[in-house]
């Protein structure tokens, strides 16, 4: 077990390596400079880039950014906000980004279970049919079109919730992004957890409890759920991650000054250092989840623990 | 209780006598593995709709641009956001024109012209852009399939038959491939490359792969050590040969159904980086590119925001339902679940 969480722990910062010097080398390669005034003169210009020490090669100026980025440095902003830190400006926009991840994340595991055990316990009747049904709209639908939707009908027509990020009230503006991020998890989680429990109802020693005479919701609770949550937890890794993909577009349709934005706005003004931190933030983020989930695997199902041990 | 305390007489029991009864052996025709996952297909409904609903679209696709007089880049001026109106139909009271209760043709001094799904901000007719830029969808998300197919499916085959080193290696590889976010890289190679349908392809194709090659690999595992390619390999069959004429035969339904699932991701990508503004250049249109623009007038005039995201919505979940059939059909134990 020690070999393997070792194992992934090391591929894990290879590929954090390995993306930082990808993104070095894109922002090389990207077009345009972070100094956009047009009073500039070319002499100006090259004092910036040395002042930054952008007019070092691309590989020196990686090392240099690695060895800072490990002391907590990731260096100031060129353009956004001129020669502030942005360790800060990305501290201060991370906690709304996973605010309305976490809000997203608990409804949806909360609704998926709901409509996935309700399913499973009615199967083959309309009550199937119907969270069937909404589990299949919901994956297929992306997230961002339910917010364009939500956004149309509940905010604009309805006028129940506020359209735009309010930051006088942080609750209430994030509920409607929340609910537009969640429908995803909310269709996946609904899908696996029924397939899940109707597998274990059909397994024989839930047969075996149910001939011992264990009560019915005893047995539901006690035995089948137990036995369906886990293989559950193990997707909602991949489900996290791809909860991060919607979330930029969705801070944008809501003006959420999550990190998200930030990245996007970073990119069309060449502040590379943001870029890279939002990026790098990004990676981090996915890598640790699907770490975590990784791990979590092996703990949970012995059978992956030991195939990844002999290989 | 049933009373288990009876005592049996000796003419409790009759002798069985075949009395006329023939012996009928059943025989069903032997039915080919294709026709087996065609049969289990047909019995889903939804997937039976989706394929409909499919082909209809890419139909249109092919022929709406055609329909009428317009193109998807002629700008007419004065007559922009105007409101469906369509032949026929107007007299119904439904998609007549009329807009807050004005008739906007009239207004406009248009009355002979039909936009029959309306007209954009700039004067475009929505109608021939909503079918040309389901066109460009599609064609990102054929290309998401071939490359599924072709680099993933080959990466899983060549990792997996051949193990040890070069499946340690080439997975470590895929592994820290598939660690960089999709979001991040193709957000970033959307800055770097020229705007246009090659870039939005070549982003999916960085990391689109990896799915299917892990399905790809799981499969081969599976199947090369059974008896039949070792039975190839013993009448000394090549390498290529077995990967290619034997095993690949038998994992052709799984990738098939993955790659199937691969189309609605890259519909969303494509859809993604246009909103990010990293879409299609301008004048062109992509189901993603009209989402975005109708989102700035959504609301004032929502119908220029509605209609594509009807086809795009109705686009994505009938590829679900066709592929979620295709599983299905596949693998027949999922049948009654």
């Amino acid at each position: 077990m020690k070999k393997y969480i070792l194992q992934r722990v090391l591929i894990s910062l290879a590929t954090l390596f390995v993306i930082l010097l990808v993104l070095f080398i894109l922002m090389d390669l990207m077009p345009g400079t972070p100094f956009n005034d047009e009073k500039l003169t070319q002499a100006q210009k090259d004092l910036l880039y040395a002042k930054y020490g952008l007019d070092k090669p691309v590989l020196t100026r990686f090392f240099l950014y690695c060895k800072n980025m490990l002391k907590g440095d990731l260096g100031v902003s060129y353009a956004i906000n001129k020669n502030f830190a942005v360790s800060g400006m990305v501290k201060d926009r991370l906690g709304i980004s996973i605010a309305v991840g976490a809000m997203a994340m608990t409804i949806g595991t909360i609704a998926g279970l709901l409509l996935g055990i309700l399913a499973a316990l009615n199967h083959n009747s309309w009550i199937d049919n119907l969270c069937s049904a909404i589990s299949v709209f919901g994956v297929s639908i992306p997230s961002y079109v339910c917010a364009l939707l939500l956004c149309y009908f509940i905010a604009y027509r309805l006028n129940w919730l506020p359209i735009l990020y309010n930051v006088e009230q942080p609750f209430i503006s994030l509920i409607l992004p929340a609910v537009a991020l969640s429908v995803s998890p909310t269709a996946n989680i609904a899908r696996f957890t029924r397939s899940e429990m109707i597998d274990v109802m059909n397994s024989d020693y839930i047969l075996l409890v149910e001939s011992k005479g264990v009560k019915d919701w005893k047995m539901i609770i006690g035995h089948v759920l137990r036995n369906t949550l886990i293989p559950v937890i193990t997707v909602m890794g991949p489900i996290l991650v791809n909860l991060l993909t919607g979330s930029s577009v969705i801070e944008k349709i809501f003006g959420i000054p999550g990190i998200g934005r930030l990245m996007i706005t970073a990119i069309q003004e060449n502040d590379y250092n943001v870029t890279i931190a939002c990026a790098f933030v990004y990676s981090l983020m996915y890598i640790v989840t699907m770490l975590f989930v990784d791990i979590l695997y092996g703990v949970i199902d012995p059978r992956i623990r030991i195939a990844k041990e002999e290989d | 209780m049933p009373n288990l305390d009876h005592d049996f007489h000796h003419d409790d029991f009759d002798f069985a006598h075949e009395e006329g009864a023939k012996l009928i052996d059943r025989t069903y025709s032997a039915t080919s593995y294709a026709k087996d996952v065609w049969n289990n297909f047909k019995k889903n409904k939804g997937a039976l709709i989706g394929i409909v609903i499919i082909i209809f679209i890419i139909f249109m696709a092919i022929v709406g641009p055609g329909m009428n007089d317009f193109t998807y880049k002629q700008i007419h001026g004065g007559q922009e956001c105007l409101v469906p109106r369509v032949p026929g139909l107007e007299k119904l009271g439904i998609f007549d024109g009329y807009h807050n209760g004005k008739d906007q043709y009239a207004e406009q001094d248009a009355k002979d012209v039909y936009y029959w799904f309306g007209s954009d901000t700039q004067g475009r007719d929505i109608w021939t852009r909503v079918w040309s830029g389901t066109r460009v969808s599609l064609i990102i998300a054929l290309a998401a399939v071939v490359i599924d197919i072709v680099i993933g499916m080959v990466y899983g085959l060549v990792s997996g038959f051949f193990g040890g080193m070069i499946d340690s290696i080439m997975q470590r590889f895929a592994e820290i491939l598939n660690g960089i976010p999709t979001l991040v890289i193709v957000t970033l190679l959307g800055m770097v490359l020229p705007a246009g349908i090659v870039s939005i392809i070549f982003a999916l194709m960085l990391t689109g792969w990896i799915g299917m090659e892990r399905i790809a690999r799981a499969q081969v595992l599976k199947v090369k050590e059974q008896e039949f390619v070792l039975s190839s390999r013993t009448l000394g069959a090549g390498k290529f040969r077995i990967i290619f004429s034997e095993i690949l035969p038998n994992i052709m339904g799984q990738v098939i159904v993955t790659s199937m699932f691969s189309i609605p991701n890259a519909i969303f990508l494509e859809a993604y980086l246009s909103f990010l503004g990293l879409g299609v250049p301008a004048p062109m249109a992509s189901l993603g590119s009209l989402v975005s623009d109708g989102y700035k007038s959504m609301t004032t005039f929502p119908h220029i925001l509605i209609i594509p995201v009807i086809v795009m919505a109705v686009l994505m979940l009938c590829f679900n339902l066709f592929a979620d059939g295709l599983r299905d059909a596949f693998d027949p134990k999922m049948l009654n679940k």
